[in-house]
């Protein structure tokens, strides 16, 4: 890296910058190098195989489907309680507030037994959903449930600080000029809210993709039915299959990548709305 | 992340005209309950479900599930991991920060993404590139064989996993912290005639401590709490390389539910204290 660092006094910059670019390398970018390079011993067409098999394009779609709508599912859910816990006081907010956290700080094996034991048959929530004729455990419901309690926090605290970002002052001129609730939702805080919504969404999904711990229990792991793209990863190992399983990391590495990129992008046009707005 | 609005302006807002009309309180009480109702269902109802589990058969039972000498090695070799894990990613937070925080420099922007790719990436791919390095097939696999050295099913390979998947938390705390108080004090120290380490001690470590002390807990209930990146590369071992969620998982499949839910409520345990050290830091505005 050439130093073009603006002069400040403060040392360390070498030290520092060297043993970062170190650790870094050899605990996370070198042994990603080394999953690629495995699975590029393979030629295009055994490449091809891997990916295009029956079985692992139905946990593509089992997997980017249930994120997909867990992440929905949060959008709305998470916009309704980062509302409530901004804009309303009442009895145990604090406490709802230190409590979305939680999968944060939960071990997913513990979410994991937890949620099947809640929605089994003969369990608190599942008795009831049977009664519906609803099914959760073991089925693509269930595995969305999971992917729901995991991704929750990310667009809360997504979209918390966003709303109270909301300028009060232009609600209220608005509301005075005869703008109808409506109105005032529609035009001034969606638009302020809408980059941290999306990039709450987005970190739930990309959460959500690479999810393992808390589905696993849940989802019964039926071939063809309920196998998401990670178990699959790992029956490869456990078959010692590891050029497939390279391959299969590959592709979800190169979606990590595609997440990352466009969190990045969303919390960049997000402060560029924030600045125009304050201007 | 926002605790929420003060009192001050929460009476303000109550306090302003047309606020207390029929719709709003309709609405108010309609986002109110969603809420209430959907954190009860996902959030709160597995909680109970682990103590409620894990008690099912009274004190004694649960008590005795400790005994168990599997159980005691997957708590020790939890506490293990955690040592070692927590204060290699705390250095190296610690580091990252100063870095990035203090200089300006060409691919900053790519660093802090490099940074931050653990937490992307799914947890099965942290065990996979290890066992594609070390494994029996792996690249450093032969040569780790003739030396009689093993990393994969053992505890190097569960530390390499672990490190990986909590790796960002301490810098991602400190980084924005960091920027966010300055260089001022620190260059006056130095220009003053202090070194660069004590410079670090006397000036950076007390404004950036209870940062620091989150983003610790917060590796420390991560590197606990691992399942799917430590699963791939442990072998479930038991007694030897089972960890409390692996071994929560080993219970659970030979239905010993009691088993499976008192090292759960452990775990748990250890996610609520997690936490309320944050609720207090962030409460008494501590942190920055």
């Amino acid at each position: 890296m050439a130093d073009t660092r603006q002069h400040t006094v403060l040392p360390g910059f070498g030290l520092t910058v060297g043993y970062t670019t170190f650790f870094l390398s050899a605990v996370v970018l070198i042994p990603l190098a080394a999953m690629v390079i495995k699975a590029s011993s393979m030629s295009i067409g055994q490449f091809m195989a891997v990916l295009l098999d029956p079985r692992v394009i139905a946990s593509y779609k089992l997997t980017f489907g249930t994120s997909l709508l867990a992440a929905l599912i949060n959008s709305v859910f998470g916009f309704i309680i980062a509302w409530s816990l901004v804009r309303y006081d009442f009895p145990g907010r604090k406490f709802l507030d230190a409590l979305i956290d939680m999968p944060f700080a939960l071990p997913t094996a513990v979410s994991g037994i937890a949620l099947t034991a809640v929605f089994a048959q003969d369990g608190w929530l599942g008795q009831q959903l049977a009664r519906m004729g609803i099914q959760v455990v073991y089925t693509w419901l269930g595995i969305t449930v999971a992917l729901t309690l995991i991704g929750m926090p990310f667009v809360v605290r997504s979209v918390q600080p966003a709303l109270a970002e909301v300028q009060r002052d232009l609600e209220d001129a608005a509301e005075t000029l005869g703008a109808t609730r409506f109105t005032v939702f529609w035009r001034i805080i969606f638009p302020t809210v809408l980059p941290a919504l999306l990039t709450g969404f987005t970190m739930a999904f990309a959460r959500g993709i690479g999810e393992y711990g808390s589905v696993i229990f849940i989802a019964g792991n039926l071939p063809m039915k309920t196998e998401i793209t990670p178990l699959l990863i790992v029956i490869k190992l456990e078959q010692y299959d590891y050029v497939g399983a390279a391959a299969l990391g590959c592709i979800m590495l190169g979606m990590s990548f595609f997440m990352l990129l466009s969190i990045n992008l969303l919390q960049a046009w997000g402060r560029r709305r924030l600045f125009v707005g304050k201007r | 992340m926002s605790s929420g609005p003060s009192r001050q302006l929460l009476s303000e807002l109550a306090s302003r005209p047309g606020r207390n009309s029929l719709a709003d309180k309709l609405i108010r009480w309609m986002f109110i309950s969603l809420s209430v109702v959907f954190l009860s269902a996902l959030l709160i109802s597995p909680l109970m479900m682990v103590l409620t589990s894990a008690f099912a058969k009274g004190m004694a039972v649960y008590a005795r599930s400790f005994l168990d000498e599997d159980t005691f090695a997957a708590i020790k070799l939890t506490l293990t991991i955690a040592l070692i894990v927590v204060p290699l990613n705390t250095v190296f937070g610690i580091a990252a920060a100063w870095a990035i925080a203090k200089f300006e420099f060409r691919g900053k922007s790519i660093l802090i993404t490099a940074i931050d790719l653990p937490i992307a990436v799914s947890p099965i791919i942290s065990g996979l590139i290890y066992i594609l390095l070390f494994g029996s097939q792996g690249w450093f696999g032969l040569w780790l064989q003739e030396h009689d050295i093993s990393i994969i099913f053992a505890l190097p390979g569960m530390l390499l996993a672990t490190m990986f998947v909590t790796f960002p938390y301490v810098a991602r705390e400190l980084i924005p912290l960091m920027q966010q108080l300055g260089n001022d004090e620190e260059e006056a120290a130095i220009t003053m005639g202090a070194g660069g380490l004590m410079t670090f001690i006397r000036v950076t470590l007390p404004k950036i401590r209870w940062g620091l002390v989150y983003g610790m807990i917060l590796t420390n209930a991560r590197a606990m709490g691992e399942f799917g990146a430590v699963s791939v590369v442990s072998g479930h071992i038991r007694g030897l390389t089972n960890t409390m969620p692996l071994h929560i998982e080993i219970l659970y499949n030979e239905y010993d539910y009691v088993g499976a839910f008192a090292v759960a409520s452990l775990l748990m345990a250890l996610a609520i204290i997690t936490l309320l050290i944050k609720t207090v830091i962030e409460w008494r505005g501590l942190r920055g």
